[in-house]
């Protein structure tokens, strides 16, 4: 029950991107269409619980034993570098479908802010290797939601609205981006009470 | 200066250069920083619980720590501050609560939150002394610490019951985890903080 | 170029918040008030400056195929001690920007003004680079954490004008930063033209 509510607190009531200010760079940057923004949202998904996966056994096994804390931000990011490089080289050799799919969106996401984010959250949060695998996978999934209904939304935009000339692009996506914002706000407690029928408080 | 070819070996060097600068860099940091970091967390809970505990901030005062499950005691010969945490409405809400001998609320102050600001964040003010939720003076054997929605005497803050309810379950643990600990002065004494018989 | 106009091309032509529209997850999550807005912004500026120098440093020390790498070590190293310091001095801010301390590490204006102009320019161009970039950042927060405070609270760095029971509680929340931004930008916009 307890994973339950990680699942859903991370996608509906904290999502990353709506209220936790994660990703908000390919959350405005590729968003113009469905298919991108589901394409990313995938990408993400993958190299997400990837990293989260590597960075907790870092930090548990060879940072934590050694004091050496304090390297926590340099080696989570040399981390996920590597990792999004090692993905893009085997994903090229074994499945060439899905780096066709997949492959522009990688890079980017190095620089994607949730996935340093969301490593170093689990970390803070101190959930074990299985919480902390089943929150980046959801926190994930929550990115790709908002991704994609955004894109949607945008995709609307663009063909049936006539944009006043200064808000045109960036501004008038900000100003959806923040009504989608106030209809995510609709989940919040939504968690407590959640806790609560499931007697976990 | 011409720039360095991407030779394998001359890759490898610099990466194992920099590594090595940036390592050492940070390591001398970390043991510049160590000792103030560790100071001021000190002060600031040695602050806080002079205050929960109504003593003024020039005042010398001693106290004991004592962990017990979640929460953190720090009895003295005035009463024990208890450490509590409990879920708010966004995280994590930590609180520290003053109690005098008799078990009667002397002050608490907020250690962490996750509340909405403007909302359940002015719990650090709504429950004190001379606010609309004063809950100083009242003890939990005699007082509902409840919000007044739930049938309790306290009001919740408004707009913000979730959080007001985690406050005063916190509260209300608190001082549970208290009654249960053998008394203060009965109790053997931990290790004195200040000026114990080790030093 | 000159010194001077390579700092006012960063706060002004090149504004990284209301231009280049660089490093968005900091400018939304960090301006609820302006004095929030303002502390991540010198945060940031303090290590583009410190990266852009040290890097035009090295430029020419590190060949091309590790360069990534190489300038994200700098960086990160750089915000670690930032982390560190801010923790030993100044704990209560550091408290309130929280996780956005060490996401200053994949702040794309960071790894961008590397690349576009610290690996291209001498170390003293690339210091008034990072001020000027720094200082155009740290306004657009400020300006952005002011209006989202003033609408959001009826207070400006904490002096209260017109008091909280007039405020619109939503500028201060998530949907209040992608709206007033937005906002923001479109008044840009509109100045530019004119």
């Amino acid at each position: 029950m307890e994973y339950v509510l990680i699942f859903i607190t991370a996608i509906f009531v904290n999502n990353i991107v709506l209220s936790q200010f994660l990703g908000i760079c390919p959350f405005l940057g590729v968003s113009k269409k469905v298919s991108t923004a589901s394409g990313m949202g995938a990408a993400v998904t993958f190299v997400l619980v990837l990293a989260t996966i590597v960075t907790y056994l870092i930090q548990h096994y060879v940072l934590d034993p050694n004091h050496l804390g304090y390297l926590q931000t340099i080696a989570f990011i040399l981390i996920i570098a590597a990792l999004v490089q090692m993905v893009e080289i085997i994903l090229k050799k074994v499945s060439p479908s899905l780096y066709q799919a997949l492959g522009v969106f990688l890079p980017l996401i190095t620089t994607n802010c949730c996935i340093l984010g969301v490593a170093i959250l689990v970390i803070q949060k101190d959930y074990n290797l299985l919480q902390g695998i089943v929150y980046s996978f959801s926190t994930a999934l929550g990115f790709a939601l908002a991704m994609i209904v955004f894109a949607g939304l945008r995709e609307q935009l663009q063909r049936f609205s006539r944009v006043p000339k200064a808000f045109d692009g960036m501004p008038i996506a900000l100003v959806t981006a923040g009504l989608l914002a106030m209809a995510f706000m609709g989940f919040s407690g939504v968690d407590n009470g959640l806790s609560r029928l499931f007697g976990l408080n | 200066m011409k720039k360095l070819k991407s030779s394998l070996t001359n890759m490898v060097l610099v990466l194992t250069l920099i590594t090595i600068v940036a390592g050492s860099a940070l390591a001398y940091v970390n043991y510049a920083t160590e000792g103030q970091i560790a100071k001021i967390k000190a002060e600031n809970l040695a602050n806080g619980i002079k205050q929960v505990m109504g003593v003024a901030a020039d005042e010398q005062f001693d106290y004991t720590t004592e962990e017990a499950g979640d929460f953190t005691l720090y009895r003295s010969d005035r009463g024990t501050a208890v450490q509590s945490v409990t879920g708010g409405f966004g995280g994590d809400l930590k609180v520290l609560v003053g109690f005098d001998n008799e078990g009667i609320v002397l002050g608490y102050t907020i250690l962490e939150h996750a509340e909405t600001p403007g909302l359940g964040a002015k719990a650090g003010e709504w429950f004190q002394k001379g606010q609309k939720g004063d809950i100083t003076g009242k003890s939990p054997a005699t007082t509902n610490f409840t919000v007044s929605k739930d049938g309790g005497d306290i009001d919740a803050i408004t707009a913000s019951t979730i959080t007001s309810r985690a406050f005063l379950l916190a509260v209300q643990n608190a001082y549970d985890q208290l009654m249960k600990q053998p008394d203060a002065a009965t109790a053997a004494s931990p290790i004195d903080q200040k000026g114990g018989p080790n030093k | 170029m000159n010194n001077m106009k390579v700092l006012i091309n960063g706060i002004v032509k090149e504004n990284p918040t209301f231009v280049l529209l660089l490093g968005m997850c900091p400018t939304l999550g960090t301006t609820s008030s302006a004095i929030n807005g303002m502390s991540m912004g010198l945060a940031t500026m303090f290590v583009l400056i410190l990266s852009n120098f040290i890097i035009s440093l090295i430029k020419n020390l590190v060949p091309d195929m590790v360069r990534i790498p190489s300038y994200i070590v700098v960086i990160a190293s750089l915000v670690t001690i930032l982390q560190m310091v801010m923790q030993a001095y100044v704990p209560d801010i550091y408290a309130t920007l929280g996780l956005f301390i060490p996401l200053i590490v994949v702040n794309c204006i960071i790894l961008g003004r590397a690349e576009a102009f610290a690996a291209k320019n001498n170390p003293v161009a690339s210091i008034f680079d990072g001020i000027g970039i720094g200082i155009g950042f740290t306004l657009a927060l400020t300006l952005l954490g002011a209006v989202r405070e003033l609408l959001g609270t009826g207070a400006i760095f904490g002096v209260t004008l017109w008091g909280e029971s007039y405020g619109m509680l939503m500028f201060v929340l998530a949907p209040g930063a992608f709206i007033a931004l937005g906002f923001l930008i479109a008044i840009v916009n509109k100045l530019r033209k004119a």
